[in-house]
């Protein structure tokens, strides 16, 4: 049975059954945390070729300096907006704590609700709520850098403009897929949960997209510091 | 290596109900943090983001030569805490550990090196020779 079919039958852990493995693990998650390895070193390749040629743009918009002709056109200010892409990187945090909350309320769903809960108490339980707000918060980083993205295009800065605009545009460019990629995955949990319900049996799964979603948002913890605070 | 018996379940965080989470498959050996501890490292992250941007808004510390070393600590210090509690590397199984830890030694030594060798950082010696 596939990964998705096994998935959308809810058969796996030891009562659906995958095979005893020799550590004992279960692979999907040894093979998460080996890709996210993977991924440090792209994203190390990535963040390193920002930083060597940063600062060796000849021609503007430069990202934390103004730019006056002959370097641009027309006198531009430093390009990054800090106060824009600092609410952007609070989103993704709070991604993250949605993230974890909706692994715990898939881990804790078969447990009694205490008596007398409140609202509060149920929304914690509630992993289709947590899942969206993942998802939405995800979308809404999304947004912030569509929205940085046009209005550097708008400023005449493109990949093709200079060093600093193709290093830029590579590196937030990859993680902005990875981010899209993962609010791909956790709309597809969503729909499995609203189609079937996600149960403690499916915690492996909503574990390996968390780890990944984690990762991404640790990824935007060292872009944020090394693009755009330091200059 | 730890060992489990592979059908235990471990009590929730909450009382004496228990959960069917194959913590084994998962690698869990401790008990991960419950959602007070979730909530605490979000106001942790947040205030520490804070203070990086507070700090990128203050030309003397700007100017200052400790200003790239304290927000790479700051920064690192929200990465590790990201992954020792939301990626529950803390709780989980040493082989993921050694997984993560192995390549982000290498990701990072790579970096270092390639700044050196493009002259970005350098060591200064003038000062021990004289």
């Amino acid at each position: 049975m596939s990964h998705a079919a096994s998935l959308e039958h809810g058969q796996h852990g030891h009562a659906g059954g995958h095979p005893p493995t020799s550590t004992g693990l279960d692979h999907k998650k040894i093979a998460v945390w080996a890709f996210i390895g993977s991924e440090c070193m792209l994203f190390a390749s990535l963040i390193s070729t920002y930083l060597i040629y940063k600062d060796r743009s000849i021609k503007g918009p430069f990202p934390h300096v103004a730019c006056n002709p002959p370097q641009c056109d027309v006198a531009r200010p430093a390009i990054l907006d800090i106060p824009v892409t600092s609410a952007s990187t609070f989103v993704l945090l709070m991604s993250s704590l949605a993230m974890v909350l909706a692994l715990a309320a898939v881990e804790s769903k078969d447990l009694p609700l205490p008596a007398g809960a409140g609202a509060w108490t149920r929304a914690l339980r509630s992993s289709k709520l947590w899942l969206f707000m993942t998802a939405l918060l995800g979308t809404v980083f999304l947004m912030f850098q569509a929205y940085e993205f046009t209005s550097f295009v708008h400023e005449g800065l493109t990949i093709r403009t200079n060093l600093f605009g193709s290093t830029f545009f590579t590196l937030t460019g990859f993680h902005g897929a990875h981010v899209t990629a993962g609010v791909l995955w956790l709309l597809t949990l969503l729909a499995i949960d609203f189609k079937r319900g996600l149960g403690p049996n499916d915690a492996i799964h909503v574990d390996i997209a968390a780890l990944y979603w984690h990762f991404v948002d640790v990824v935007w913890i060292a872009i944020f510091t090394l693009v755009y605070l330091i200059q | 290596m730890a060992h489990h018996d592979p059908h235990h379940a471990v009590p929730a965080a909450h009382g004496e109900h228990t959960t069917h989470v194959d913590h084994t498959a998962m690698g869990i050996e401790k008990e991960h943090p419950t959602w007070g501890t979730y909530w605490k490292v979000a106001v942790f992250l947040t205030a520490i983001t804070i203070v990086e941007v507070w700090a990128y808004y203050i030309p003397a510390w700007v100017n200052s030569r400790a200003f790239a070393p304290s927000l790479i600590i700051m920064s690192a210090v929200k990465f590790f805490t990201v992954v020792m509690y939301y990626m529950h590397l803390k709780y989980d199984h040493r082989l993921f550990r050694a997984l993560f830890t192995g390549s982000l030694v290498i990701a990072i030594v790579t970096i270092i090196a390639l700044l050196f060798l493009f002259g970005k950082i350098a060591i200064r010696t003038g000062a021990l020779v004289s």
